[in-house]
């Protein structure tokens, strides 16, 4: 069952009047799959995942998440998925350790398992002598490692990461993507949009979005050679040109 | 429930953690509440009072030392010309100049009538009225008693009929204002501190983007809603305790009714304010503009709610307007209650209507929240 | 100068675009002022009584009826026993109870005087003065004409005179009372709310490290309001004078520079709330909850100053709303000049003068 697809997509729009967000845009995921999901900032990316996660209606198109339809099944879909947005999205008024407790709970786990997990999570994160702490006086990689970890706390499915990097230095970068490797070994699947195309090798595979169409979907590695270049930066800069 | 409980327990956190809004939340009500209920009152007392006498005789002295006699009035100043009282008037130092001509106590006793001239500064309008009744009586206690002196007995006239009317002022013989106003005020203060703060709640979490992350996980609508609204269902009632027992302690308002018949009704009033704050935060975009619209509601229902002027002087569209202001039904029952020990019979009305209130508002309110757009 | 301009023009942008929040901020003071206008008084009118006759005769039918064809009472119920009246209180409906003794009428004509009860419910102490007073008023014309065969000897004759108010609208009160409340907590709530505003979202240190001064970043955000607040003060200016028929006794300009004066008292105070609080919410909370109840209660707009304990008066003195009300009546109803207001223009100045030095020195502290 490796093959099995998570996410279906298929011809997905979402219309603001005349303009077309996202146009049409198909592609499957893969369980387990870090699927990377690029694009220039107002390329569509976020609006996308917006309607992958159940809080934006589509205009038209598929889209199936876990097997639910995003149409009419919304509930479903976010029991089933971890979300971290690219503002951050934890309580700065809360500590560490009470925002975990909340997300955890309102997830639905209980007491003993929100305990047991906080503190292997505290632990992992190297948080545990400040899980007292306010959220908002850590540091923004601290926050986002955090929220990250929050994220996965109810074992979803499929995390959705919208620019989890941005503004980060890069040995925290270096450290959130281990976390990701380490996520996915568990068999969790990955779907991620970043602008940093050095990230995007570190993907399984790519798809770059340009003016609300997806234009290239494969491995880094296919990608590079079918346009025959040597980096990512490289595919996503040809692209962008071939569009104007 | 137990979401639900996860909810509650965070947004007490974060009411309790905010030490900037915690005096702002319960010192000031309170502080306003013991303050301010002193300010409200139409008695009319220490009236400015000025003479202009150009009779200069011991009737003309003795009709001004009724004035120095009477609570009401302060006799300022003895004015030397019409000219002097005008501008007196117009500088604000005088309300109400009493003008004895010349020849007052020639005419009294010579033609058996004499004429006395009052300026009151009218753009208090309400104000006037009374200070006009007060100088009336004076002045005819004065004129009666110059009768009897004046008079021989001999002379005595037929004896005019005359009617005594004898006031009975109920529930608040002293006519102590506090006594009406305290009730009122605590209404006040619950309202806006529920309203503003339901109001704010949600659009806060819209604002700074954590509602985006509350909406991807599979929490129910109502779930969220009746969490997020329970705090300050709880400050709104910890408010009304707080203010009851102050105004016993502080301003000894009579507590004639049932107190649980209060709590019963509040508990449903505040359903209504905090339905309308979440209506409101669904609506906009930003803090600014739920407070914008919060306030223009709450002024609007303030100054139309009975609490300062009485519904039943306005007219009628503004009293059919009325009917949907919750905060005048509040007001009715707290002083009902209070004041005159109304029961469950006398305030079934204003409790049907507030609940049927609460009902629409919240269902407004939980079918335009959306987790979706 | 030209960057000065070009943020200044971004903050009306910034106004412009948020349709909702214009439309309330210019639609709520015409719906205020004329919501309050027409509907706010103090007088009393229409009052619910009840009438429990006693005697029922010729006498008391006639007062009866005097009473029932004044403005000020309708008659909604006869009773017929005393103890009916706690349970008609209760409800709330009736407000007072005229009780006419037994044999009202052969009293009067053969003993020449009569007793009649007023009861009132004087929950409310105004309404049950009031209707108090004018039920006796009523009795006495009543007896005037009755007495009027009577040459009554050595009479005085007040002849009263309503300055500036003949008619005691009330109105007349509540116009400057409502403009006040609404330049006042407009002018002070937005500027401090658009001020914390730049400061929780960071985008005010952004403007701090800009070549603009400080005083010029904080001058910028507060002119557009300036302008909507000067705005709103004429249309209700136009409104009460058009439709309430207040009468501008003084000099119009005087009454639009005294009201450019208090819409920069206002805003000054929105600066210094800004300086002291971290959040919107709590600039909000500030201007709206520390604010609202002291400007309707203190500044004279409802409840008479002079009537208020002592040091009440004295806290008074620090509301502005007080000032700026003594100048409007002024200026409007007994149409004084500059002369007779000079005083309350100069402790106005004196007040916004106060609250921009705090502000600057609260702000200087932060950046050191």
């Amino acid at each position: 069952m490796k093959n099995e697809n998570v996410i279906e997509v298929e011809n997905l729009t979402k219309a603001f009047g005349a303009f077309k967000a996202v146009n049409a845009i198909s592609f499957e995921v893969k369980k387990g799959e870090i699927f990377g999901f690029l694009g220039a900032n107002g390329a569509g990316k976020t609006t996308a995942i917006k309607m992958l996660i159940g809080i934006s209606h589509p205009s038209s198109g598929k889209a199936k998440v876990v097997d639910y339809d995003v149409y009419t099944q919304p509930e479903a879909i976010k029991r089933n998925i971890g979300y971290m947005s690219q503002r951050f999205a934890l309580y700065d008024d809360l500590t560490v350790q009470e925002n975990i407790n909340f997300f955890g709970g309102i997830y639905g786990l209980s007491r003993k398992v929100i305990r047991e997990k906080s503190k292997n999570l505290l632990v992992e994160l190297g948080m545990h002598e400040i899980s007292s702490k306010l959220v908002g006086s850590l540091p923004l990689g601290w926050k986002q490692k955090l929220s990250f970890s929050v994220a996965l706390l109810h074992e979803p499915k499929i995390v959705f990461l919208d620019e989890p990097t941005g503004g980060v230095d890069p040995i925290t970068r270096r450290q959130f993507w281990e976390m990701i490797y380490k996520a996915a070994d568990q068999g969790t699947t990955i779907f991620v949009t970043t602008h940093y195309m050095d990230e995007a090798e570190y993907c399984d595979r790519v798809s770059i979005m340009v003016e609300g169409k997806i234009e290239a979907l494969d491995t880094p590695k296919n990608l590079k050679q079918q346009f025959k270049v040597t980096s990512m930066n490289e595919v996503f800069l040809k692209l962008a040109r071939n569009i104007e | 429930m137990r979401t639900i409980g996860y909810i509650i327990q965070k947004e007490f956190k974060q009411i309790f953690r905010n030490k900037g809004m915690l005096p702002i939340i319960f010192i000031l009500p309170i502080l306003q509440l013991v303050i301010l209920s002193n300010a409200a009152t139409y008695e009319v007392k220490n009236i400015k009072f000025a003479y202009i006498d150009a009779d200069r005789t011991s009737t003309s002295r003795s009709l001004i030392e009724k004035f120095n006699a009477s609570s009401y009035f302060d006799v300022l100043m003895d004015l030397p010309s019409n000219k002097m009282a005008n501008s007196a008037m117009l500088a604000g130092e005088v309300d109400v100049v009493l003008e004895i001509p010349n020849h007052f106590e020639r005419n009294l006793i010579k033609e058996k009538s004499a004429t006395l001239g009052i300026s009151i500064n009218a753009i208090d309008g309400a104000a006037a009225g009374l200070e006009s009744v007060y100088i009336n009586q004076i002045i005819q206690g004065y004129n009666r008693d110059i009768r009897v002196s004046l008079m021989d007995t001999s002379h005595r006239s037929i004896k005019p009929m005359n009617i005594s009317s004898i006031p009975s002022f109920w529930y608040n013989t002293s006519l102590d204002y506090k006594t009406f106003m305290v009730p009122g005020i605590l209404v006040l203060l619950v309202t806006m501190i529920t309203l503003f703060l339901s109001g704010m709640n949600i659009v806060r979490e819209k604002e700074i983007g954590t509602l985006e992350q509350i909406n991807v996980t599979p929490i129910k609508k109502s779930q969220f809603i009746i969490g997020k609204l329970f705090p300050f269902w709880i400050i709104g009632m910890g408010l009304l305790t707080i203010g009851l027992i102050l105004a016993k302690l502080i301003f000894n308002t009579p507590m004639l009714g049932s107190i649980p018949l209060l709590y019963l009704y509040t508990s449903i009033y505040i359903l209504v304010i905090l339905g309308m704050g979440l209506l409101i935060s669904n609506f906009t975009d930003t803090q600014q503009q739920a407070m914008f619209i919060a306030w223009f509601f709450i002024v609007i229902f303030i100054l139309m709610s009975g609490l300062f002027t009485p519904i039943e002087s306005m007219p009628q569209w503004a009293q059919i307007f009325t009917e949907i202001n919750p905060i005048k039904y509040f007001v009715e029952v707290m002083r009902m209650v209070l004041l005159k020990g109304s029961g469950l019979q006398d305030i079934l009305p204003q409790l049907l209507k507030t609940l049927a209130y609460a009902l629409v508002m919240n269902a407004l309110a939980v079918w335009s929240y959306k987790k979706v757009n | 100068m030209k960057r000065f301009i070009g943020f200044i023009r971004k903050e009306f942008y910034h106004i412009f675009r948020d349709r909702r929040s214009l439309f309330i901020l210019f639609g709520m003071p015409i719906a205020q002022i004329l919501l309050f206008g027409f509907a706010i008084t103090n007088e009393i009118n229409n009052v619910n009584i009840a009438i429990q006759d006693h005697s029922k005769d010729a006498s008391t039918l006639e007062i009866i009826n005097k009473i029932s064809n004044s403005k000020y009472f309708s008659i909604k119920q006869i009773i017929s026993r005393e103890a009916e009246i706690e349970s008609i209180f209760q409800k709330g409906k009736i407000k007072a109870v005229l009780n006419f003794e037994k044999d009202f009428g052969r009293n009067l004509i053969k003993e020449k005087s009569a007793k009649i009860q007023i009861i009132t419910d004087a929950t409310d102490p105004n309404t049950a003065n009031s209707i108090t007073n004018y039920i006796n008023a009523i009795l006495q014309n009543y007896q005037l004409e009755k007495n009027k065969s009577i040459q009554i000897d050595y009479q005085i004759i007040p002849q009263t005179r309503m300055v500036y108010n003949q008619e005691l609208k009330s109105v007349f009160m509540f116009v400057p009372g409502v403009m006040t409340i609404i330049l006042m907590l407009v002018s002070a709530m937005m500027t401090s709310i658009s001020i914390t505003r730049e400061k929780e979202l960071g985008t005010m240190e952004i403007l701090l490290v800009s070549p603009l001064k400080p005083f010029q970043v904080i001058i910028g955000k507060v002119v557009p309001y300036i302008f909507l607040s000067i705005i709103n003060a004429a249309v209700i200016v136009l409104l009460s004078i058009f439709i309430f028929k207040m009468p501008v006794e003084g000099s119009l300009f005087l009454l639009g520079a005294e009201s450019v004066l208090f819409i920069i008292t206002s805003l000054a105070l929105g600066i210094l709330i800004s300086t002291i609080s971290d959040t919107q919410q709590s600039a909000m909370m500030i201007s709206l909850m520390g604010l609202m109840l002291p400007v309707i209660l203190l500044s004279g707009f409802i409840f008479p100053i002079s009537s208020m304990p002592a040091p009440l008066q004295v806290i008074s003195n620090i509301i502005p709303a007080k000032w700026f009300i003594i100048i409007i009546k002024g200026i409007m109803l007994k149409g004084v000049g500059l002369a007779f207001v000079w005083k309350e223009t100069l402790i106005l100045i004196g007040m916004t003068v106060f609250f921009i030095a705090v502000s600057v020195k609260k702000y200087k502290i932060r950046l050191e």
